[in-house]
């Protein structure tokens, strides 16, 4: 018999080699041109470097050399999904600049515009999150229904993406007569598409085990990173700017906050960001529900408190809960028709700035997930 | 908390250092401080228990042609109130300590603050640009600033 040996052999030093990855500028899943550098070992992400400004329009360079109404169509392609309400925290800053009161029916209108907005801009952002899961039809349905809002605004102003409707003091023109209605039936469509996504995707076992305990953002490093809307309000912070800073009439509204509660995996992970957002769209509907019921049939003329001339002084921060989170303009005055200086601050650009803290060590299939649930628009990340 | 009153604390732990505080009707009311001891200041407002200034809502570079001006919009999610405080320095040697150790969100905002005005923050880990490209040169929100006519070859629209 033979003596046994042990076998060995060399099968030479594996190295753990780190590779560097570039993702993006022409990527579908970056959403939009963004770069990201993406140190790997092997499937971990271990480093993410974001690098923007692909898109950057210098706006507050352009913003210095018009005057204050010729800014607002610069501000409508900011977050170009979300136009209506971009023009809201500009104007009103510039209203409380120049002592300016509004109607009572301007500002419900502009409540309804933005929560459709809102409704329309998570719509987006819920399909797009679920296509990259893998999930492809209720990609369809919302972007199927989202129609319907823009018809409502193609209608209003015009224009089915940038509006430029929000004008300093007013509106651009009245409400059509079937106004009412089409924000009624649309309000039924949503609503129903919503209750089937819920078994399409939200609920979907496959979507739930891809989306939980990735991306863990805990609460006091989003409030650090300066993060607002559904990314804050995902890791649990009950903070929204409709309810704790009312602007417009919010505070006439009974609405609840929507937080991530990590019913499903950790606290503040991609799947408790992306509830949340499909929450709101129901809490909006409730809000433009309310909205109509003070809306004051009579017509009137929303163009009376505008302004001959706007040259405010002064300065202000003005800032509105946007469906991304607080886009906030520092506006300063010099009492000339020319903004000295304006400054936005976008809740995009901040979010993302998140990206590196809570996407390390998470695999590279994810990363794309991460990225998906903090919804980002290039358009307002480079301005 | 009204600014008056955060004024009178702030006062009365940096006598030396808390200039003016502007209120206005219709306005943002600010403090103004000297940029010497910014980051003590920050770190008071964020961790004293009655001001808990947790959010960095917005830090904006101002040229206001004699100098240049740092602006802090803060807030306090706790709280609900919030205050702005300015800081002027001078425009021949632009630079501030950084911040970003008090808030994380201020390393894009401090980076974009230089790409775009020209003000340096001492101490920040990265101070590179941010939005333009890497190489471009100059600081296009500053008010003398020259477009260049040309980049890599390529003309620059006016």
């Amino acid at each position: 018999m033979a003596e046994r040996k042990d076998i060995e052999i060399d099968f030479g030093r594996i190295e753990a080699q780190r590779t560097r990855l570039n993702l993006g500028p022409q990527h579908p899943s970056t959403h939009g041109v963004l770069r990201l550098e993406v140190e790997l070992d092997g499937e971990i992400v271990t480093e993410v470097v974001p690098h923007i400004g692909y898109l950057h329009r210098c706006f507050e360079k352009y913003a210095e050399n018009k005057t204050y109404p010729q800014v607002i169509p610069y501000i409508d392609r900011l977050d170009y999904i979300t136009s209506m309400s971009n023009e809201i925290p500009y104007v009103l800053g510039i209203e409380k600049m120049m002592g300016i009161k509004v109607s009572e029916k301007v500002e419900a209108i502009r409540t309804i515009l933005a929560e459709l907005n809102r409704i329309a801009s998570h719509q987006i952002a819920v399909a797009t999150f679920g296509m990259d899961a893998g999930a492809f039809t209720p990609f369809l349905f919302f972007f199927r229904d989202r129609e319907s809002i823009l018809d409502i605004f193609e209608k209003l102003s015009g224009a089915r993406l940038l509006y430029n409707y929000i004008r300093i003091g007013g509106l651009m023109n009245d409400l059509y007569p079937s106004f009412k209605n089409d924000v009624l039936d649309v309000i039924n469509v949503i609503r129903k598409t919503n209750a089937e996504v819920m078994d399409l995707l939200i609920d979907n076992k496959i979507f739930i085990e891809r989306t939980i305990n990735i991306g863990v953002l805990p609460a006091d490093v989003a409030i650090s990173f300066g993060c607002s809307g559904p990314v804050l309000r995902g890791s649990g912070v009950p903070f929204d700017l409709r309810r704790d800073e009312p602007y417009l009439n919010y505070d006439k509204f009974d609405f609840e906050v929507c937080v991530g509660k990590g019913e499903m995996g950790t606290l503040g992970d991609s799947y408790d960001r992306n509830i949340v957002r499909y929450h709101e769209m129901e809490e909006s509907c409730r809000i433009i529900e309310q909205a109509l019921k003070i809306l004051p049939d009579a017509s009137e003329d929303v163009r009376s408190a505008m302004p001959k001339k706007v040259a405010p002084k002064g300065e202000i921060y003005a800032k509105a809960e946007n469906p991304k989170g607080e886009l906030g303009f520092y506006i300063v005055g010099d009492g000339k028709n020319k903004p000295a200086r304006i400054k936005s601050r976008s809740a995009c650009f901040v979010n993302l700035s998140a990206l590196p803290a809570i996407s390390q060590g998470s695999m590279i299939a994810d990363l794309i997930l991460i990225l998906g649930s903090v919804d980002i628009v290039l358009g307002e990340v480079d301005r | 908390m009204k600014s008056n009153e955060i004024f009178e604390r702030l006062i009365a732990e940096f006598p030396e250092d808390i200039i003016s505080l502007n209120e206005d009707e219709n306005s943002e009311s600010f403090i103004y401080v000297n940029p010497r001891n910014i980051v003590e200041i920050m770190l008071f407002l964020r961790d004293e228990n009655d001001l808990f200034f947790d959010y960095l809502s917005c830090l904006s570079g101002v040229d206001s042609k004699e100098n240049l001006t740092v602006v802090y919009n803060l807030y306090s999610i706790q709280l609900k109130h919030r205050i702005t405080i300015k800081a002027d320095i001078p425009k021949e040697n632009p630079s501030i300590a950084t911040v970003e150790k008090v808030w994380l969100t201020a390393d894009w905002h401090e980076r974009e603050a230089w790409d775009l005005i020209g003000i340096k923050f001492e101490g920040h880990h990265n101070l590179i640009r941010i939005l333009n490209p890497y190489d471009w040169e100059g600081h296009p929100l500053q008010k003398d600033y020259k477009t260049p006519e040309y980049y890599h070859g390529m003309r620059v629209p006016v």
